[in-house]
């Protein structure tokens, strides 16, 4: 090999000229797809909002949603009405499940009205009121949505993440932890409201107590389970007003 | 083999066992420990390391003549982040599912030691040919480390393959349970995983005494 690629100014040059390469390739693959997957990621929330509401096409063991191809017809004949909730205003919007909830997280902190978006659906005669969760697990973001009935017990759950470890805190996405939560109550008899709490160790294994708040924790995934848990408290609460506002009616 | 000559075989079967990237030269120990507490993890962190490691050493050893030597590792890393971040991408926009799976591993691909190790020993001095077959050799030789301990680690730990109940169900009381069998819950944390291949090196050393180092 030639001396010519140790001097600085071979270096510099290769550095410049590798930077523009990669940096402009990237940024073209970036923006190109970026429609396709804003798409898929739409396409998903409507995946999963249904999902949590029992329209899935779930086998013995594993997760599984209706399929992309009729997601959106799906959503719309299930999802019979979208309600934004801002403070005391409740208004309706077909839009509301593109609401970004880590965005009105953020606004909330920031002192601004955080608008709670909650999807009414109808299923088998049933109601579902189906709410966006959204915390932090172990590595990085986790998610969900959960759908309860009018007095707030859980009909059904989903949770995803973004960086959990596979295995163990990536399990909060397996059937057998989000089924747990189907049929626990998140409010108590004098109506206060209590959250579920992912536990370990809470002598309930088969989770057939399900008015003691909790559920069976994964092993090895602790912090994700109670990232869990916690995104259950802060969000779901916020919702027990306009839940009791129903009964009132 | 008569594609392949004697050296170039030797390419591809000696990562597996006697110059093994996990259990002879103990890189790439970060991602052993961290994915293999499932056998699909496993699999997937294998298949994916595959292409990196295989497409990457091609294109290091394309850009070896031409490669500033004084940051030769700073283009190693840009090379094998942006491979797999053009992957991730394109899953994403075309095969939303699949990258849902994967996407966990990208940052653990990136920062893979074997990659950056082969990249620096093997692909900067050789041809392409040649260097496409050490990455998927070494690759290899990886996932299989991989396998095995994602195998015992789930199997002792869940009691489970791939999701399935081999074992019968721990709750339920069916099967092995039904006897008293109880899962091994330290099998899935990270420690357990450093114990399996601390007794798949000794195995190993065991049945070949040259690799036993002298000191």
């Amino acid at each position: 090999m030639s001396k010519r690629t140790d001097s600085n100014g071979y270096t510099m040059i290769f550095a410049i000229v590798m930077v523009l390469i990669v940096g402009s390739l990237l940024a073209f693959l970036a923006s190109s797809l970026k429609p396709r997957i804003k798409e898929n990621e739409r396409i998903e929330k409507q995946q999963n909002i249904l999902y949590a509401m029992g329209v899935n096409e779930n086998d013995e063991s594993s997760a599984n949603f209706v399929s992309t191809t009729v997601a959106g017809e799906e959503f719309a004949k299930y999802i019979k009405k979208q309600i934004v909730i801002e403070g005391d205003k409740i208004s309706e919007s077909d839009d509301a499940y593109l609401i970004d909830v880590k965005k009105e997280q953020a606004n909330a902190k920031a002192g601004k009205v955080r608008k709670l978006p909650l999807f009414v659906g109808e299923k088998d005669g049933k109601i579902f009121y189906v709410a966006p969760i959204r915390g932090k697990g172990l590595w990085d973001a986790i998610w969900g949505y959960v759908s309860m009935d009018e007095n707030m017990v859980v009909q059904g759950a989903y949770f995803d993440h973004k960086g959990e470890t596979p295995g163990l805190g990536a399990n909060i996405k397996q059937r057998y932890f989000m089924d747990d939560f189907i049929g626990e109550h998140l409010m108590s008899t004098s109506g206060d409201f209590k959250g579920i709490t992912v536990a370990k160790g809470n002598n309930d294994p088969k989770n057939e107590d399900k008015t003691d708040y909790e559920v069976d924790a994964i092993a090895g995934a602790t912090i994700t389970g109670d990232g869990v848990s916690a995104m259950i408290k802060a969000d779901l609460a916020l919702y027990v007003p306009y839940f009791k506002s129903l009964k009132n009616k | 083999m008569g594609l392949l000559s004697k050296k170039d075989a030797a390419l591809l079967t000696d990562p597996l066992a006697d110059n093994n990237p996990i259990t002879i030269q103990v890189l790439g120990i970060c991602s052993a420990l961290a994915i293999t507490a499932e056998l699909k993890a496993s699999i997937v962190m294998a298949v994916s390391v595959m292409f990196v490691l295989g497409l990457g050493n091609v294109v290091i050893s394309l850009m070896r003549n031409i490669i500033p030597s004084k940051i030769r590792i700073i283009v190693q890393l840009i090379v094998v982040a942006t491979l797999v971040i053009i992957v991730d991408l394109v899953l994403k926009a075309f095969q939303y599912e699949l990258s849902k799976t994967l996407s966990v591993f990208v940052g653990l691909i990136i920062t893979n030691c074997i990659i950056m190790g082969r990249f620096e020993a093997f692909a900067l001095g050789n041809k392409p040919w040649r260097s496409f077959l050490d990455g998927i050799g070494n690759a290899v030789g990886y996932g299989v480390i991989l396998i095995i301990v994602g195998f015992f680690r789930e199997l002792l730990g869940s009691g489970t393959l791939l999701g399935f109940k081999v074992l019968g169900d721990p709750i339920e009381k069916t099967g092995l349970y039904a006897i008293g069998y109880e899962n091994n819950g330290f099998m899935l944390l990270s420690p357990m995983a450093l114990i399996v291949v601390g007794i798949i090196i000794w195995i190993q050393r065991s049945k070949n005494k040259a690799l036993i180092e002298e000191n």
